[in-house]
């Protein structure tokens, strides 16, 4: 059913930390290898070892360059966006399919796409302004993160490693996984302590997943500069003739 | 947004079914009045005669308008990446315009064919089972554009199509195409057309009242997509609070279906001219070939069918490649 079902207490998400994140594209590989033996089957590419290999990937790792302007001058921040479903509250990739293939569970939020009923159209790719959904030419099918859904709940995994593949990979620990809609959770006080924020909230859509905002830089360009202090002179204690001088010079 | 054919001939061949229908079921509600109009001039056999050639009018346009959605249904599925499954877009009209949709113009073949039927086997133009059907017809016919209209305008990521123009634009242009196939047909040589406008109020109506209007209608949208935000990288990430926000390295090297699919920036690139070119074809086509009716028959308003669509179909493919999706800021472009 591609209505949505009733909000739900538990809604599972990531968090993701452009402060430590290195843009190192772990996460990256590690879902598109997980996703490509996973239960949801292969995730074929079209020549993959051509000059113009072309496939769909989960997760992609962007890089930006922030130019800030400090007291000190100018100065440029490198800072890497992994970018992937956002596991919405709301999401409009759900309620515009046509055939019910693609859902939100009711019992942990997770936006999956039934690959059985599934038939190609696009047109969730098309409402989702994050670019979470691609098609596969080869599958007809569209394709999405599953959040690991086949792992995170896989009883003949480790505990420990039940978690999704991008978390587990990544080195940095710039990726947490965990229940946001629970607010004890450490997943939620970190969004409250680091002031996670969510993507274009101006379309409503209410993504899960946040983003913790780098940190401020402690090279001290942001500090204010210091003033050029005021000299004071007491003329009253000075010598009798340098007195008379700065009297005369203040004239 | 990628153009893609499959999706521009649906809109357009569908939208001009649907509007010819429309008009059929319209034009069907003034047939009894036109008729009886007749009465004291003709005798009941002449009358008699009138109604079967208005019948027959009636239903090569009833064909020709399933004919022309059946065209645009097919072409919409050669789209899908499993277009076996189509069947399955049925489901989902609680929450999908697509789904609604599809409902509506499956549902519009009920009174399409039936009313084909009943005009087939005899039926009287003129009786209320007629109509009733021509009712049904002209209702379903508008709902289903609405439905059209609205796949595009509900998709909030694309503000050219998340816009006020985009469902008046459906009707309209739906409409427009619609009156040029009746024009065409209803001045065929064996036809009699239920409606009783002279058939030069007809084309003087589509060249300036309808053309015109679409023009205005398209001139203002383009006007409100030149006005309105395009959010940048800073927007899409939310770094724009840091400071001024660049793409240092994309995320692949190669293109991906996101790139391709909605980084398509030819159409922007050589826009003017080609909204140009379907305002001409759109307006002036009317305008400058219907007159010629007088001289070379009912070709004139045929070529105005064929003009107007291919207008139509450039404003079409112009509607979905000028469409900046959102995602497209994480590139920066």
């Amino acid at each position: 059913m591609t209505t949505l079902p009733p909000p739900a207490a538990k809604k599972l998400g990531l968090v993701i930390d452009l402060d430590t994140c290195v843009g190192c594209h772990a996460c990256a590989v590690a879902c598109k290898e997980w996703n490509d033996g996973g239960d949801f089957g292969p995730l074929p590419d079209a020549d993959p070892y051509g000059a113009e290999p072309h496939g769909v990937w989960f997760n992609r790792v962007h890089s930006y360059a922030v130019e800030q302007k400090t007291p000190a001058g100018a100065r440029e921040l490198t800072v890497h966006f992994p970018r992937s479903c956002l596991h919405c509250e709301t999401p409009a990739c759900v309620t515009v399919c046509p055939t019910g293939a693609s859902y939100k569970r009711a019992e942990d939020g997770i936006v999956l796409v039934d690959e059985d009923k599934c038939i190609g159209c696009q047109l969730c790719a098309w409402a989702c302004p994050y670019g979470a959904r691609e098609i596969s030419m080869q599958r007809g099918t569209m394709q999405k993160c599953t959040l690991c859904v086949d792992r995170i709940y896989n009883e003949t995994l480790d505990p420990a490693d039940r978690k999704p593949a991008c978390v587990a990979a990544c080195p940095t620990r710039a990726r947490h996984f965990g229940d946001l809609g629970d607010p004890d959770s450490p997943i939620s006080q970190l969004v409250a302590e680091r002031g996670g924020y969510a993507l274009m909230p101006e379309f409503d859509y209410k993504p899960v997943n946040k983003y913790l905002p780098p940190r401020p830089r402690r090279d001290g360009a942001d500090a204010p500069k210091p003033s050029p202090r005021e000299e004071t002179l007491d003329r009253d204690k000075l010598p009798g003739v340098l007195r008379w001088l700065d009297r005369a010079l203040s004239r | 947004m990628r153009p893609t054919f499959s999706i521009i001939f649906f809109t357009v061949l569908s939208g001009a079914g649907y509007g010819l229908l429309f008009l059929v079921g319209a034009s069907l509600l003034y047939a009894p009045a036109l008729i009886s109009g007749f009465g004291e001039l003709a005798s009941a056999a002449d009358l008699d005669n009138l109604a079967a050639r208005a019948r027959f009018t009636v239903e090569i346009a009833l064909a020709a308008g399933a004919l022309l959605t059946i065209a645009g249904l097919l072409s919409s599925v050669g789209h899908l990446g499993k277009p076996l499954r189509a069947w399955r877009a049925f489901s989902q009209w609680r929450s999908s315009w697509l789904s609604r949709e599809g409902v509506a113009s499956v549902l519009t073949f009920v009174p399409v064919l039936g009313l084909l039927g009943w005009l087939l086997a005899g039926g009287d133009i003129r009786s209320s089972v007629t109509l009733l059907g021509a009712i049904v017809l002209a209702v379903l016919c508008a709902a289903t554009v609405f439905c059209t209209a609205r796949i595009y305008s509900s998709l909030k990521p694309i503000r050219a199509w998340h816009n006020a123009h985009v469902v008046p634009g459906y009707f309209l242009f739906a409409f427009y195409t619609g009156a040029l196939w009746i024009a065409a047909l209803y001045t065929m040589p064996f036809a009699l057309s239920p409606i009783s406008i002279p058939v030069g109020t007809l084309y003087l109506f589509n060249a300036f009242v309808i053309a015109p209007l679409c023009a205005v209608l398209k001139i203002g949208y383009w006007r409100s997509l030149r006005e309105s935000p395009k959010p940048d990288a800073g927007d899409a990430t939310g770094l724009a609070r840091l400071g001024t926000v660049r793409v240092f390295e994309a995320p692949h090297t190669e293109e991906n279906y996101l790139t391709h699919e909605m980084g398509f920036v030819l159409a922007r690139k050589h826009a003017q001219r080609l909204r140009t070119i379907a305002l001409v074809l759109i307006v002036l086509a009317p305008m400058s070939i219907y007159p010629l009716s007088f001289l070379v028959g009912n070709v004139a308003p045929w070529l105005v069918v064929l003009l107007g669509m291919l207008g139509v179909i450039v404003e079409r493919w112009l509607f979905f490649a000028e469409a900046r999706h959102a995602v497209i800021a994480y590139y920066g472009r």
